[in-house]
């Protein structure tokens, strides 16, 4: 071992002998290093297509998809580009990810406010779902709620139904579609009446401050909410339907038509995707709330706050600022987490652009760089923009 | 700050001088191992002793290995056919099962040397991947799997909103797309990676139809649950000749697969298999002489190998006559030849003369 | 009295609490003797085919017929007792480890972390000393997850603390291919990654030359989990007080001694637990190798539901393969908490 030190040491000696050399030794080295390996792989690259007569190049992306996919949230066929196709799976994976964060999110902050429960049971079961699920392979969670779990679903004929409109079977579940008259004036309405109530806040601040009067903010917030849309739909004639679904039956084929279809795969990878991350999210919230000190509760109690103000003034804030910066790195995760997607037949960006579309054209160079940029772009996105909430939540120090 | 400084003493033009010269160096090293070393797939199997060879995943009567790694079917005797040729043993053959995804690259990038794998030949696979046909060992079409119970008969009862499993990646998408469209019936495809969950999710239910190479069809109800349960409706929607493939760009190699396959479908024509060949070698007839490698026949040279190359893929895998009715007819997956018949027989088989 | 007192206190103290131990009750009875109904008591565990099983009942005779395949995969099964060697002189070597002084551990480590893995690598492959070659193809089960997992690892971990020191070094190039490099793999899914080196990176290597399968997907998910190991790391690094830094400057230590003999052996013990979250994130991302074709247990029991003699054993393989999975990595986050506890009272 002493032999390791003192080449070790000698090393150092040189170093700090030769300012240049350690400056600019290591950097050259790793120039030279990138410049090797960069010109190495991308020179076989050309030559291999080269050689073998591969077409390179982004131009498939105006190329006609000739493939259709089962779910997409903008109208595609099989008429519509590749680049088109792209979009689709995009929209894809970030509506699956939205779905997965909105959920992940509000178990994670159910378990993990569970755990710290006073009664053994309900921590315990916490305990339980945390340490059980956050220690099962994702994959092997996705896996398990659709072969498993969603297959055992019934038949199209023999579909369960909930509350007499959701229809349960095998092949997804069906729920009926919002048909709407005069949606726009509903809409504005919305608008309208949240713009006011924002205002009407503010003014309430203003006022308590200036004042010193308390008006019930939430109340009356609440009853313009229902109020002014209320009105809204009263005199503008704003109307909803529902388009339940239909089942067809077409010989021995039968099929619920219409409707809005939730196609068991987004099921399954929604499920396992918040389910595994909710987890993560929980032992966030825990540590957030442990984190606050309880002389900071017992402080405010003693100047006279309320139970609700303590948790809304002293502990929600300070623990969201220990909360949210691990829990952006599992909202990354997940979003990430969503390309198994391909596992599963999601069509993702991953199943229908360096799935089908990789194939189609055998352009495995462009598309899985791309696939791997548009991942990137999105985990930038979302770091910036939590970045941004972790600011505005930060503490701001007077 | 301290970069800057150093660069003003002006040792910094030495250093990049270094660097560049070091990295030229270095890619014209690695430029000069490339082109150096190319030699043809012919030398280097001869050299190596086995053929590379891609195989699917598991496709009954096609390519499909049993529990102890002995993989058998129409498209491995390809593959057995060659290694007889180039290396005089039929077993000297080295398989790597490939899924729809990874086949090509596995060929382009030398993983592989022929790719037998179920292959659709095409117009846009054969121009712009990189990869040349051989000749086809199958012709295909694309039919479409129902339960009995459905009670159809034609794909054209097919209504909207009818689910399709298929795999992903493979010109059934494409033709399942076109031929709906064609009929204007609005369907959901759903599309997975590996054959044996699209067969499972079918089983399962999640679709009223699969739809795939009809013989891939036969093939995988072998999976089902209950493959009497299932019916294939009779017409066929697209053509699919299926076969080897082999890398642009090395026509030796080229020849060598596309000979070994066409001898294989000729000896068939003239009635030469793997039990009469040895007294075939008295035959007066000149084609026949060619395909057992008598005196005087010489075509072995033109491809590199010796003049008993073809004698050896009958005796060792026998003649395509032979291979059909030990993979697909004996086994019952597809027990009528149908257009895989020789031309002479009413199929469209036809080759190429070998001479 | 006291003891109802308790219940009351503790599972009825307000209202919602009230509420919680009966809807858990509830939950409890409703989901708990069903499981245990079909894991054990209607359970079947002894035939030899589908056949044998009950319904209503798990059939873990799938489970005992697949088992060797679950463990090894398609390795031939003479040549299985290499496997077996190769990981009883791991499980031996760790736990005598416990038992040795310092600098006989100090060896064994050594010995478990450069001649081991090469040793057993050239086992498992065969080829040389008689020993007939086997495929990585057919290696697969629970043995390939372990094979890729430590492989990983072992490699991972020293790309990552070069990263971690390079990212807060103060040479420009370096930190800024650290930052570059780090940022670039947490920003992409593995799954992307593993089809670069299935399908893209053969595109990049010279015609002919052939990488296998194996090493590609092992070299991918080490170059991945080296830029989350480097973030723990350099969290560490940035916990170790300045003080240190300055201490070990002023006594006359270069960079590499200081690093090697003060700073690092201090960041390192401060991050236990995100070291081990990293081997355990790695562990359980093993299974995302079936996107090029490999198939660990998880891959082996796909293929072993899908065949047609053992249709619709979907739930047994996944609840055998979960539990695997859950062993693996439970005992690994309570290690690291032991080992964490540990160094919080020596120190």
């Amino acid at each position: 071992m002493s032999f390791l030190q003192n080449k070790i040491e000698k090393f150092d000696q040189y170093l700090s002998d030769h300012p240049k050399v350690k400056f600019f030794l290591p950097q050259a080295l790793l120039v030279v290093f990138l410049f090797i390996i960069i010109g190495y792989l991308s020179f076989n690259a050309s030559s291999n297509l080269a050689a073998r007569g591969i077409d390179t190049g982004f131009s498939f992306l105006n190329k006609k998809a000739s493939f259709d996919i089962q779910f997409s949230m903008i109208e595609f066929d099989s008429s519509m580009t590749y680049g088109r196709a792209y979009l689709v799976g995009l929209l894809n994976t970030i509506l699956v990810s939205v779905i997965g964060i909105i959920f992940a999110t509000i178990i994670g902050f159910f378990f993990g406010i569970l755990r710290l429960s006073t009664n053994p049971l309900a921590s315990g079961l916490a305990t339980c779902y945390i340490e059980t699920l956050r220690n099962i392979s994702l994959l092997l969670q996705i896996f398990f709620w659709y072969f498993a779990v969603l297959r055992l679903l019934p038949s199209a004929e023999n579909s369960l139904v909930l509350f007499n409109f959701v229809y349960a079977n095998i092949k997804g579940i069906y729920i009926p579609r919002f048909v709407w008259t005069n949606l726009s004036f509903f809409i504005y309405g919305i608008i309208f009446t949240i713009f006011f109530i924002i205002i009407f806040n503010k003014y309430a601040s203003i006022l308590r401050e200036k004042t010193g009067k308390h008006l019930p903010k939430f109340l009356i917030s609440i009853g313009l909410l229902i109020i002014i849309p209320s009105f809204v739909v009263l005199t503008f004639g704003v109307s909803l339907e529902f388009s339940h679904p239909k089942l067809e039956v077409n010989m021995g084929i039968s099929n619920y038509i219409g409707g809005v279809s939730i196609i068991p795969e987004l099921i399954a990878l929604a499920f396992a995707l918040s389910l595994y991350t909710s987890t993560f999210i929980a032992e966030n919230v825990r540590a957030g709330i442990l984190g606050i000190d309880k002389g900071q509760k017992e402080a405010a109690a003693s100047i006279g706050l309320t139970k609700t103000q303590i948790l809304k003034l002293i502990v929600i804030p300070q623990a969201l600022r220990i909360i949210i910066p691990p829990t952006t790195n599992q909202y990354l995760n997940l979003t990430k987490n969503s390309s198994l997607a391909a596992a599963i037949a999601y069509p993702d960006i991953v199943l229908v652009f360096a799935g089908t579309a990789l194939m189609q054209t055998g352009r495995a160079i462009e598309i899985v760089t791309i696939t791997m940029l548009t991942y990137l772009t999105l985990s930038i996105l979302i770091s910036i923009f939590m970045n941004w909430y972790n600011k505005k939540v930060a503490l701001t120090e007077k | 700050m301290k970069f800057l400084i150093i660069i003003k003493r002006g040792k910094m033009k030495n250093i990049i001088k270094a660097i560049c010269s070091f990295s030229i160096l270095a890619l014209v090293l690695t430029a000069c191992g490339d082109s150096s070393k190319k030699a043809s797939t012919l030398d280097a199997t001869k050299k190596q002793g086995f053929v590379k060879c891609g195989v699917s995943q598991g496709v009954p009567g096609f390519s499909n290995a049993d529990a102890s790694g002995n993989w058998t079917g129409i498209d491995v005797d390809v593959c057995r056919a060659v290694a007889a040729a180039v290396l005089g043993d039929a077993s000297k053959v080295k398989y790597t099962g490939l899924s729809a995804k990874e086949r090509f690259t596995a060929l382009q990038a030398g993983e592989i040397d022929i790719l037998s794998r179920n292959t659709t030949w095409t117009l846009e696979r054969d121009a712009s991947i990189g990869l040349t046909f051989v000749g086809v060992n199958f012709y295909d079409g694309q039919g479409f799997m129902v339960r009995k119970t459905s009670g159809l008969k034609s794909v054209n009862e097919f209504k909207n909103g009818v689910k399709v499993c298929t795999n992903l990646g493979t010109t059934t998408e494409l033709n399942m797309a076109d031929f709906f469209k064609s009929k204007s019936v609005k369907y959901e495809p759903v599309v997975f990676e590996k054959a044996d969950e699209v067969v499972q999710a079918y089983d399962a239910g999640r679709c009223d139809t699969y739809t795939t190479d009809k013989s891939a069809l036969a093939a995988q109800s072998t999976k089902m649950k209950d493959p009497t349960e299932h019916v294939v409706l009779p017409e066929t929607i697209s053509k699919e000749p299926l076969g080897p493939v082999v890398r642009q760009g090395d026509s030796k190699w080229e020849d060598v697969v596309r000979w070994s396959l066409n001898v294989f479908i000729e000896a068939e024509e003239y009635g030469v298999n793997s039990g009469n060949i040895d007294s075939m070698k008295d035959s007066k007839n000149p084609a026949i002489q060619r395909i057992v490698g008598a005196e005087g026949t010489k075509n072995g040279e033109a491809l590199g190998l010796d003049n008993q190359w073809s004698y050896r893929i009958i005796k060792q895998v026998g003649n395509y006559g032979e291979s059909y009715k030990r993979n697909l007819a004996d086994t019952n997956i597809m027990p009528e030849r149908g257009p895989n018949q020789l031309w002479t027989k009413g199929g469209i088989l036809y080759v190429p003369p070998v001479r | 009295m006291r003891s109802l007192n308790f219940i009351k206190t503790r599972f009825f103290s307000s209202p919602i609490d009230a509420f919680l131990t009966l809807s858990i009750s509830y939950l409890i009875y409703l989901t708990i003797p069903p499981f245990i109904n079909w894991v054990l008591i209607d359970a079947t565990f002894y035939g030899e085919t589908k056949k044998d099983c009950i319904d209503g009942g798990a059939c873990w005779v799938f489970i005992k017929i697949w088992f060797t395949k679950l463990l090894y995969g398609l390795y031939p099964s003479e040549e299985i007792w290499r496997i077996n060697f190769a990981f009883a002189i791991l499980i031996i070597s760790i736990v005598i480890y416990k038992y040795l002084n310092q600098k006989l551990k100090k060896y064994l480590f050594l010995f478990l972390v450069i001649p081991f893995p090469i040793f057993s690598l050239v086992l498992f492959s065969g080829g040389v000393f008689g020993l007939s070659p086997v495929d990585t193809r057919e290696w697969g089960g629970l043995f390939l997850t372990l094979v890729i997992s430590i492989f990983a690892i072992i490699f991972c971990f020293p790309i990552g603390i070069l990263l971690a020191m390079g990212r807060r070094s103060n040479l420009p190039v370096i930190k800024y291919f650290s930052i570059g490099f780090i940022e670039f793999w947490r920003g992409v899914p593995l799954i992307t990654v593993l089809f670069m080196a299935g399908v893209m990176f053969p595109l990049l290597l010279p015609s002919g030359t052939n990488l296998d399968k194996l090493v590609r997907v092992i070299i991918a998910i080490t170059l991945f989990e080296a830029a989350y190991m480097a973030e723990v790391v350099r969290g560490g690094l940035q916990a170790v007080g300045r003080g240190q830094y300055d201490a070990s400057k002023a006594i006359g230590m270069g960079y590499w001694k200081s690093h090697i003999f003060i700073i690092l052996p201090q960041a390192l013990k401060l991050v236990i637990p995100g070291i081990a979250n990293t081997f355990i994130a790695l562990f359980k991302d093993t299974p995302l190798v079936f996107v090029v074709g490999l198939l660990e247990i998880l891959g082996m029991v796909n293929l072993a539901k899908t065949n047609p003699y053992w249709l619709g054993m979907a739930t047994e393989g996944y609840v055998f393969v979960a539990f695997v999975y859950w062993i693996f990595c439970f005992a690994m986050s309570r290690y690291s908490l032991s080992i964490e506890k540990k160094l919080k009272i020596t120190n």
